[in-house]
Formats: structure tokens, C-alpha cells, sequence
């Protein structure tokens, strides 16, 4: 049975429900919350509807284009050590056998549905001085006495890369288990070195899909807004965190918006991109 | 190096990253004294009964269980008829509804929990127990849907076609030969919506973060007052409930195939 164009007014009843709670509750909230960002904020609190573009002038200062280029900056070195890591090892996961193929893949899931708290409650500890990876150091003889290796910025990577690991190899599983597997086989009977294979058979293979990779594991790290708090310091907040700050502390929701609807613009520009760049492969 | 060798590291490095943070925190979990220490001093499982008997940590579980349990079904229910709709008709404008259910997921989490704080504020609900329920029925109704849109892919639309020259009319169709067919991909989409529901921070504690307390909300309340082995022993317990969850469904359902790869042959 083919799927026929709707005739009758009947035939759309099955779109009213969801269409309406989408509409409602998202595209709803989105537009106030693209009006708030426009509004004037009132001392204590309150803000008064209007058209003004003050929260935006406030990115304007150096302090948030900090903010902005630190966020930029960590997102993407998250994600160029999550692909760097994620490739090799997706590509690999697609070949082992199914059962341990499985196996990790629950595993995968079970870290990725992981609450940031608990990410950031985890690491805290495992690098905290009296439960921490350094009592294994003392014990080794390679240090003197436990230290706490956070708060620090090496932390803060840390646990990104911990809650964005499991996101990448699922992003990349589904493109690795589709590649075809005569590939290598052609160039190792040609007598190519394994790795030389890997190189210059599969990387350049699936160059568009790294990329679009990278791109969904920048996006997905722009995301954290736990994990700098729990294992940085306040030098290391992101936007993320500044938004939480300005809405629920500062009770400045105008700006709070401005700089939601900011993320949302680099967001949305990004996965435009990455979908753009994964089509040409599908098509290549 | 031999590529048998080059997985074997690779695996085991992976593993032991993964693995780390939660041997520590499960080390710490069974400590006898209220104190993180690792490796842990004396043994005992008191914190983990300590989640089931102290009200506090009680009442949170049973916040978030509900809560994960209400919006994994309100997710459902708005991806089901969806997903129906957009395999039964061609419609291609409706695929714009499909969109706006995956924006927020791809969104980051932040931008989506604000759209609700301001709005539940401006239609004055704010704080109300169930806004919670909403916003994670939207937010995560990502994951139906893309189990759905799999498992009515994968239905033989011959045995439709027959089925409707047998005279038989949508409702009897849904209701006898696509609903029998699409149950596992609705489980299991509601399995994945209520995993990350129960784990959920942001979103829940900018809508009812000052009059619920969910689990999630609960530990990152209680940081501030030092760590202690009850914070653990939830995290392991989460870490455990997610695993058999996704176990069942590895188990019962094809677990790569809902990731999307391919059915591989075994």
C-alpha cells in the first residue's frame, strides 16, 4: 500500500494532537522567549514589554566575548579528542562480533544517559585527595602525598569529554557499520599495511563524516553547563552556565534570552552545516 | 602493531576511561563510615538502603520515577499518532511537525529549559509539579520518534494493502495489523525516554526546580553540603537501572538496528 495524500478533513486526525502540543509547548515558549530577549529589564527582578536591543548590546562587552570564545574554544577541543579517540574505535566496534558489539553499545548507553550530575559528582571524586586517582600514584611510589586535581581546567576537559565520549561513537556507529567492508579487504590484498589501509582507505572514505561528527560533538558539548561548575572554576564557566546564572540568580531574564537566542543562531548555523556536509557524502 | 593487538588496547583504554569515575564512586558507596574514601573502609550496603528509607531521598526517587514514567508517555503519545500519520499519508509539510520534535533534542538542553521557564512564568504555572511532566515529554519526544519512524519502516505495507482489500478500514488496520507490529519500537522508545527523564537536570530545575525535588535536583542540592557515600550509592543504582534497561532491550529488540546501523548478518 502506498502512503496516499490526505483527502477528507478525517484523514487528519491523527496530526491533531501532536501538532498542537508541539505547537503549544514549543514553538510557543521559543517565540516568548525570543520576545523576552527584546524586553526591558526592571530593577529587581521584573521586566516590561517592549523593543529594545540592550540585553544584545551587554555581549558586546570583552568580559562575554571571553565568556564566547572560551565556550567556542572547549567545545571544540572536546570534540577534536572525542573523533580523534571515537573514530578509530567505532570503526572497530562495527567489526567485532555482534555479541560484543551489544554489549558495548548498552554499555555506551547507560554512560550517555548518565546525568551530568553524576558525571560531575564521579570525577570530582575520582580526583578528589582522599578518594582520588592520586592515592593509586602515592601507592605506585610516583608521588610524595594525595593532592586534589580539581578545581582545574584539566578537570572541566576531563568530564566533557567523558559525557560527549559515548554521543560520538553513536553519531559514528551507524555511517562505520554501513561502510563496505570489501574496501579494506581490496587494499590489504594489495598488500597496504593496516594502518596505512585505515588511513588512506577509510579516513578519506568517510571525510564528511567527521566532519559532520565533529560538528554534532562541538553542538552537543556547547551543551554542558554542569560540568564547569562541578570541576572548574569560575573562570571556566561557559555560556551555557551564564544563561543559567542570568535566569534563575540574577533574575535577568531579557538577558538570559538574548543569550539563548545567541546559541541558538550558532547552534542552528552549525547543524545546517553539519546535515549539509553529511548529504554530499550520501550523494558522492 | 597488529590490528587484533591495536583493538584489544584500544578497548581496554576505552574501558578502563569509562569505567573509572564509577568503580571509584560504587568503592565509595560501600564505605562503613559516612566518609569518601577509596579504597573504601570497612564494608557495608547501608546507603543503599538509606535511599529507600530516608523521606528526603525517598521522596525524590519517587518524584522522578513518576515524573520519567508520565512524560516517557506523553512522549509516546504525541510520537505515536505522528509517526502513524507521516507513514500512512503523503504529506511532506507535515514533516515539519517531525522537525520541531527533534529541535529540541539537537538544541542545547539550556535554550529549551529557559523557552519553558519563561514560558510556564508568563501563563503563571510556574512551579506546578506537572510543567515538568510537559516539558520533558517534549523535550525528549525525540526518542519515540525515531524508534517509530524505524519500526513503521520496517513494516511490509503488502500485508496493509491486503488487509485493506479485505475491506478493512484504518482503525482495524491500526489496531490489528500495525499496533501488534510496532509495540517492541513504542517500548522501547518509551524505554529511552524514561532513562533520560529520570537523569535529567537542567530542564526539570528550570521549571520546578524550587518546589520538586528530583533525584538529579536532590544531589547537586545536597554537593553543597559535602559528599556523602548516599550520593553514590544513587549514582550506581542510576548507572545499574540504565544498564538493565538497555540490556532488555538489547536483548529483546536489535539494539544496532535502533541505532540506526543496519541489521548486520550474524
Amino acid at each position: 500500500m502506498r502512503a496516499d495524500a490526505p483527502k477528507r478533513a478525517a484523514d487528519y486526525a491523527p496530526l491533531a494532537f501532536p501538532a498542537l502540543m508541539l505547537t503549544v509547548f514549543f514553538v510557543v515558549p521559543f517565540g516568548i522567549m525570543v520576545m523576552v530577549s527584546f524586553f526591558q529589564r526592571q530593577p529587581g527582578g521584573f521586566y516590561t514589554p517592549d523593543f529594545v536591543f540592550s540585553s544584545y548590546e551587554r555581549f558586546l562587552t570583552a568580559f562575554f566575548g571571553g565568556v564566547l570564545g572560551f565556550s567556542l574554544g572547549l567545545a571544540a577541543l572536546v570534540s577534536v579528542i572525542c573523533v580523534a579517540v571515537g573514530f578509530p574505535f567505532a570503526y572497530e566496534l562495527a567489526r567485532t562480533r555482534r555479541r560484543v558489539q551489544v554489549a558495548w553499545l548498552v554499555a555506551l548507553l547507560a554512560v550517555l544517559s548518565l546525568s551530568e550530575v553524576i558525571i560531575g559528582f564521579a570525577w570530582s571524586t575520582l580526583l578528589s585527595r582522599t578518594a582520588g586517582i592520586s592515592n593509586l600514584l602515592v601507592w605506585l611510589g610516583l608521588m610524595e602525598r594525595p593532592t586534589a586535581l580539581t578545581p582545574n581546567f584539566g578537570a572541566v576537559l576531563t568530564g566533557m569529554v567523558y559525557q560527549a565520549f559515548p554521543y560520538t561513537v553513536l553519531v559514528l556507529y551507524p555511517a562505520m557499520a554501513r561502510l563496505d567492508p570489501t574496501l579494506m579487504e581490496a587494499s590489504r590484498t594489495l598488500g597496504a599495511h593496516p594502518l596505512r589501509a585505515f588511513l588512506t582507505v577509510v579516513v578519506p572514505a568517510l571525510r564528511n563524516t567527521i566532519l559532520a561528527t565533529f560538528i554534532m560533538v562541538f553542538v552537543f558539548a556547547l551543551g554542558s553547563y554542569l560540568l564547569p561548575q562541578l570541576l572548574g572554576r569560575p573562570q571556566h564557566w561557559t555560556l551555557s552556565v551564564l544563561i543559567t546564572d542570568q535566569a534563575v540568580y540574577q533574575s535577568n531574564l531579557p538577558f538570559a534570552a538574548a543569550m539563548a537566542v545567541f546559541l541558538v543562531l550558532v547552534t542552528l548555523s552549525l547543524v545546517g552545516l553539519a546535515l549539509l556536509v553529511g548529504r554530499k557524502e550520501s550523494a558522492a | 602493531m597488529s590490528g587484533k593487538l591495536f583493538r584489544r588496547v584500544l578497548f581496554t583504554l576505552v574501558a578502563l576511561f569509562l569505567a573509572a569515575p564509577l568503580i571509584v564512586i560504587a568503592g565509595v558507596s560501600v564505605n562503613a563510615q559516612r566518609t569518601l574514601v577509596f579504597p573504601p573502609a570497612g564494608f557495608s550496603v547501608r546507603w543503599y538502603g538509606e535511599i529507600f528509607t530516608d523521606a528526603a531521598w525517598r521522596g525524590a526517587l519517587t518524584a522522578s520515577v513518576a515524573v520519567a514514567a508520565l512524560s516517557a508517555a506523553l512522549a509516546v503519545a504525541i510520537a505515536f499518532p505522528l509517526s502513524w500519520f507521516l507513514w500512512r499519508r503523503y504529506a511532506p509539510w507535515a514533516r515539519v511537525f517531525q522537525m520541531l520534535g527533534t529541535a529540541p533534542f539537537i538544541l542545547p538542553p539550556v535554550i529549551t529549559a529557559l523557552g519553558f521557564l519563561t514560558f510556564w512564568t508568563t501563563v503563571g504555572a510556574y512551579g506546578q509539579p506537572w510543567t515538568v511532566v510537559v516539558a520533558h515529554g517534549i523535550f525528549f519526544v525525540t526518542l519515540p520518534l525515531v524508534t517509530l519512524s524505524l519500526g513503521f519502516a520496517s513494516i511490509d505495507r503488502a500485508l496493509v494493502e491486503a488487509a485493506a482489500t479485505m475491506g478493512a478500514d484504518d482503525r482495524t488496520i491500526l489496531r490489528t495489523i500495525v499496533f501488534p507490529l510496532i509495540r517492541p519500537y513504542i517500548v522501547s522508545g518509551f524505554a529511552f525516554a524514561f532513562v533520560l527523564s529520570l537523569n535529567e537536570y537542567i530542564v526539570a530545575y528550570m521549571t520546578v526546580g524550587f518546589t520538586l525535588e528530583t533525584l538529579p535536583i536532590k544531589i547537586f542540592n545536597s554537593l553543597r553540603y559535602g559528599y556523602t557515600p548516599t550520593m553514590a550509592a544513587v549514582s550506581i543504582l542510576f548507572v545499574a537501572v540504565a544498564a538493565l534497561i538497555f540490556g532488555l532491550i538489547a536483548r529483546f529488540g536489535d539494539l544496532p538496528k535502533l541505532l540506526g546501523a543496519w541489521s548486520s548478518r550474524d
